[in-house]
């Protein structure tokens, strides 16, 4: 199943901006993604195991928050996970 | 008060309050022709935009773009708020300024191109920082706001202000390729907390002067938003309010996620615990600013005269050169990026910051030295220097004003970017 890693998070991955990963929630798909990319960790989740809250998780166009299962979710192999953090940039300088 | 139609299953939407629309000119109709004979805006149309008072919060890389398009499209008031002037690097972007006015507010500036554009338009300076104190104040007489800010701090203040006073806010933002917009804190639909109930902490997100970013992606994403603010004037099209917009420059792909009010939004949830603005900094973990500045300089915590810093000595540009002349012991690192040092450096040795931990021990021999690291600006190396000082280095110090001191103070060919 294909991650899409957003442009800040890129430098973690090696740069690729998309991970493909094998997983049949989504739990476990970011459980490989982290495993493979043990610096993307700290940024996805705090000491206590749990997402940080600027960042979404995004299966295909729905947010996991808002599934029944959340990150228990069964997926597909065609399924997309996309994460989306908080950036600020307008340029006010 | 503002009336929704919301239909069933569907996005949220939002609509001017009813006022009686005011009358047209012969020029102003002949001017607006184009969109006059559109049957979606028509002359009723123009004249809800002629009605309409538009707020942009920043005249910026965002800012610029939306408020010159919607002085095109004919909103009758136009109110910009900026506290700050107009830098060279500005131009990189910020289209609605120039070369002649660098140097001045940027509200002042805006202003000449936007009555040159459209002198029909009434335009309102507010030149302050946006803040809890005044928020409420400065967005009370508007209908609809647009969010061109570049900072955590102000895009939870503008979002919680524009729930509290039941006002959308047309929201952008960008970093380097990518940018996102939506409409937030419309009647039924997401606020900004609900898609970001917590902001990053500070340091994590670089800003654009440290990031960098493609001068036309803000372009791209103001319009957006300028595009959202004339469709909720006139009432027409699929609002992006329950939608995020993904915009990837690079790939040129454009794709929309679903965003959901959250039921228990502290803001604009059914049960709110935020009925008030709060104090934002706090909120973002930022230390607040010495004197009035860039507020990204007080997030990134670039530093100032104090000679230490959380336990990392801070050396002047002067005194760097003062010691090189006189040969004394000491070694100095560079930590940028390997594309910056084309542009301007002072022959050190380079390890940038984002891999210095894995290459400590490439300046093993150097541990017991005082060491001075330098990046562009003094916030990159004032990181790098509490790296050295965990990793058992005796004296790693932080040159203050970075690389941009220097070209400043000591080498004045040097060029500042």
């Amino acid at each position: 199943m294909k991650i899409n890693i957003p442009t800040p998070l890129r430098a973690y991955t090696g740069g690729q901006q998309t991970v493909t990963v094998p997983g049949a929630t989504v739990g476990e798909a970011l459980e490989q993604l982290t495993g493979a990319h043990s610096e993307l960790r700290q940024h996805l989740y705090t000491g206590d195991g749990k997402l940080r809250s600027f960042v979404n998780i995004y299966l295909n166009d729905d947010d996991i928050r808002y599934l029944p299962e959340k990150d228990a979710t069964p997926t597909e192999e065609s399924d997309e996970l996309t994460i989306i953090p908080s950036i600020a940039g307008g340029c006010l300088l | 008060m503002p009336a929704s139609r919301a239909k069933d299953n569907e996005m949220p939407t939002a609509t001017l309050p009813e006022v009686e629309l005011p009358k047209l000119s012969n020029d102003e109709i002949s001017r607006y022709s184009r969109h006059l004979i559109l049957p979606e805006v028509g002359i009723e149309g123009q004249q809800k935009l002629k009605a309409a008072k538009v707020l942009c919060v920043g005249t910026g890389g965002l800012g610029a773009p939306l408020a010159l398009y919607l002085a095109a499209a004919g909103v009758g008031t136009l109110g910009l708020v900026d506290f700050d002037t107009v830098d060279a690097s500005n131009l990189q972007r910020q289209i609605i300024h120039s070369t002649a006015t660098v140097g001045k507010l940027k509200v002042d500036s805006a202003e000449l191109m936007l009555k040159g554009l459209n002198p029909y338009m009434k335009v309102v300076k507010h030149n302050t920082m946006l803040t809890s104190a005044n928020a409420l104040e400065i967005f009370k007489d508007y209908d609809i706001i647009a969010d061109g800010t570049d900072n955590f701090q102000t895009r939870y203040l503008v979002n919680d202000a524009c729930v509290l006073l039941n006002k959308p806010n047309a929201y952008g933002s960008i970093f380097r390729f990518e940018g996102q917009a939506s409409v937030f804190a419309t009647e039924d639909g997401p606020c900004y907390r609900c898609l970001y109930p917590e902001p990053p902490p500070p340091g994590l997100v670089p800003s654009c002067a440290e990031g960098g970013v493609l001068g036309i992606l803000p372009g791209l994403v103001g319009i957006i938003q300028a595009t959202e603010v004339i469709k909720f004037i006139l009432g027409i099209g699929d609002s992006l309010a329950g939608r995020l917009l993904l915009v990837d420059a690079l790939g040129m792909n454009f794709r929309t996620l679903k965003l959901r009010k959250n039921p228990d939004c502290p803001v604009c949830g059914t049960n709110p615990t935020v009925t008030a603005l709060i104090d934002y900094d706090q909120f973002c973990g930022i230390e607040k600013p010495a004197a009035v500045g860039p507020l990204e300089v007080a997030r990134d915590k670039a530093v100032g005269d104090a000679p230490v810093i959380d336990g990392i000595r801070q050396i002047s540009v002067e005194e760097l050169k003062r010691k090189l002349d006189a040969k004394e012991d000491i070694f100095v690192l560079d930590v940028r990026e390997p594309h910056e040092v084309p542009i301007a450096n002072i022959g050190a040795p380079l390890i940038p910051v984002g891999q210095l931990e894995k290459r400590v021990g490439e300046l093993a021999a150097h541990k017991d030295r005082e060491i001075v690291i330098h990046c562009r600006s003094g916030s990159r190396s004032q990181k790098a220097a509490l790296i050295l000082k965990n990793a058992g280095f005796k004296n790693p110090e932080n040159l203050a004003g970075g690389i941009l001191a220097w070209a400043d103070k000591i080498d004045k060919t040097m060029p500042k970017y």
